[in-house]
């Protein structure tokens, strides 16, 4: 009964989400906060695995963000809409209800092939000189993108909207929300499952004593490639969702400055925690938010909150633990299996 | 065919030969010791074996399996387990953890199982939690499996680790000086527990130990190592007084 009550909490808010807005109860910025939450969820928990799990420093996780965005909506936009760019559509318009996941996946698979850049030389170094490379690899991707002038360069790339307006055509129901929140849900689910089995710890054992890591029989190598490739497809996931929930997307929106707020989401919540990740996501956004009107001052309060935070509370807000260990009245009623199994 | 064979392994570090044509065969079942003094190559031997290095020349064979090239988790996956000489557990890690992820090197389920949870996933992660369960009682750690490892004190830690390695059920187990930082009491029992998982999990063992103590006691062939050269090999009593050896630990009697 217990492990399920989890999985009926998060049903009950998906449908009071999405029941909401269809229903036209929430105000448009409201909805907009609401999917940059679950936006921002996947960024900070997908940068989690590698930094958090795994313990390596990667600062540009953007950049993979970017990736998904640029290639889903390039594909939305080439399948679905008339445009300067790629002449007519191919497909119906209505197509892209049923298609729009798959491309988001494919989206997220170009996103996590761009991971092995990042991948390939942690097999041989780490630490800060990974970070060097992660930072670097954002850079690539952003300047490549602000060079390739014909989605846009730095100018960006828009039309994203018009497949969005093309599935609210046949059904007008909050598309994306639904997406959104449904590949939030995904990326938790993927991360847990992941982290919680014997072959995806084998990253924790990284973290804890590389040497000994691999000397025990973890593939190291392999173990790092997986670690990036999700951590860095999720991300595209985000990115994806992200280009399609604004409509518009250029190069400048996922440079150091994203990267840097992923970083900030994660070292919020907590290394290694998976619900500090969520709750810093949600935290964070509405903080955001919130300090809107303080315009470009916003960014000296943001890292201003970082900096005490590694002052008063390095671990963050949940380091290394679950809000189930934080509150173990929480088991009772989210008690996994693992836990249940445990005691007894 | 030996269990275990090493042959001709010689190892340089840029211009520094570490170790000179060292020669040993297991045929199975043997406890054997490895000594000399510090820095005279004993765990860069163990390294060598284990795949941390590659040798710059010989070959170490484990059932006329040739080691050369592979890495670490495959050598593990072949049978040969090790402890390390300042414990390497996972720290932050329970230890049933620290037990279950020791199972990598023989996972049969991808990263596709692990994501679906199939079948094969879930029989296999059963089978990994019941042997974990089952070492920890017999090592009498049962106590202790959702501790996190740090926590536990040295004597146990060594326990962790000895258990973290029979896990995989190994072939040949290499323990790099087991009683390092024990006091006597605690050294007597590893004695104990060493001969015991011998004959428990019919195990080759070779030790690395600087307390002689232990390996007098406990081995039945003894090698010593000097400056990367064997310079002696033998039963403890003959290795005890035997002159090289004498010299090597205690210096040359001036005349």
């Amino acid at each position: 009964m217990n492990k399920y009550s989890l999985t009926l909490l998060t049903f009950l808010f998906f449908v009071l989400v999405v029941g909401l807005s269809w229903a036209g109860m929430l105000s448009s910025y409201t909805q907009l906060i609401l999917m940059f939450v679950g936006v921002n969820i996947m960024m900070s928990s997908s940068l989690n695995l590698v930094n958090g799990y795994m313990g390596e420093f990667s600062c540009g996780h953007a950049g993979f963000m970017a990736v998904g965005a640029y290639s889903t909506s390039l594909l939305t936009v080439w399948f679905f809409t008339t445009g300067s760019v790629f002449g007519p559509n191919l497909l119906a318009p209505a197509w892209a209800i049923a298609l729009f996941p798959l491309i988001l996946l494919f989206g997220g698979l170009i996103a996590a092939l761009v991971g092995l850049l990042v991948a390939f030389p942690s097999f041989r170094t780490r630490g800060d000189y990974l970070a060097i490379i992660t930072l670097a690899v954002n850079y690539i991707v952003k300047s490549a993108i602000e060079n390739i002038q014909p989605i846009g360069g730095a100018r960006g790339f828009m039309g994203m909207g018009r497949v969005v307006n093309g599935m609210k055509a046949v059904a007008d129901i909050p598309w994306m929300m639904i997406w959104t929140w449904i590949f939030a849900f995904l990326t938790i689910l993927l991360i847990k499952r992941f982290v919680s089995s014997t072959y995806g710890k084998g990253i924790i054992a990284i973290r804890e004593d590389e040497i000994a890591a691999e000397i025990m029989g973890v593939n190291t190598r392999r173990a790092k490639m997986v670690a990036f490739m999700l951590s860095s497809g999720l991300a595209g996931f985000a990115g994806g969702l992200f280009a399609h929930i604004l409509g518009y997307i250029n190069p400048g929106s996922f440079g150091i400055m994203k990267s840097t707020e992923a970083l900030v989401m994660v070292y919020l919540g907590g290394m290694g925690s998976l619900s500090g990740s969520v709750l810093s996501a949600v935290l964070f956004t509405l903080l955001l938010e919130i300090l809107r009107p303080l315009q470009l001052y916003k960014w000296v309060v943001v890292p201003l909150i970082l900096i005490l935070l590694m002052l008063f509370r390095t671990e963050g807000l949940l380091g290394h633990r679950e809000l189930t260990d934080v509150f173990p009245r929480l088991k009772r009623i989210f008690g996994s299996k693992e836990k249940v199994h445990a005691a007894l | 065919m030996p269990l275990f064979e090493v042959r001709g392994l010689t190892h340089f570090f840029g211009g520094l030969k570490a170790v000179s044509d060292f020669n040993l065969t297991f045929e199975g079942g043997e406890l054997m010791g490895l000594i000399g003094p510090n820095g005279a190559g004993k765990t860069t031997i163990f390294n060598l074996v284990c795949g941390v290095y590659h040798p710059t020349h010989g070959e170490v064979r484990i059932e006329g399996r040739n080691l050369a090239r592979r890495y670490p988790h495959q050598v593990t996956g072949m049978g040969i387990a090790r402890t390390f000489q300042n414990i390497r557990l996972w720290p932050e890690m329970t230890v049933l953890d620290n037990i279950r992820i020791a199972h990598n090197t023989k996972l049969s389920y991808g990263f596709l199982d692990a994501i679906f949870q199939t079948s094969r996933y879930r029989r296999e992660e059963k089978g990994i939690d019941r042997k974990s369960e089952e070492v920890l009682e017999i090592m009498g750690l049962r106590d202790y499996t959702e501790e996190l490892a740090k926590n536990l004190p040295y004597g146990l830690q060594r326990k962790v680790e000895i258990a973290r390695a029979l896990v995989i059920r190994p072939k040949l187990l290499l323990l790099d000086e087991p009683s390092a930082g024990m006091n006597l009491g605690e050294k007597e029992a590893l004695i104990g527990l060493i001969r015991w998982i011998r004959r428990e999990f019919n195990l080759t063992i070779w030790l690395i130990e600087h307390e002689m103590r232990v390996v007098m006691n406990l081995c039945e062939g003894i090698q010593v190592l000097d400056f990367g050269e064997m310079i002696a090999h033998g039963r403890p009593e003959e290795i005890q007084s035997n002159p090289r050896v004498v010299e090597a630990y205690l210096g040359k009697e001036i005349d």
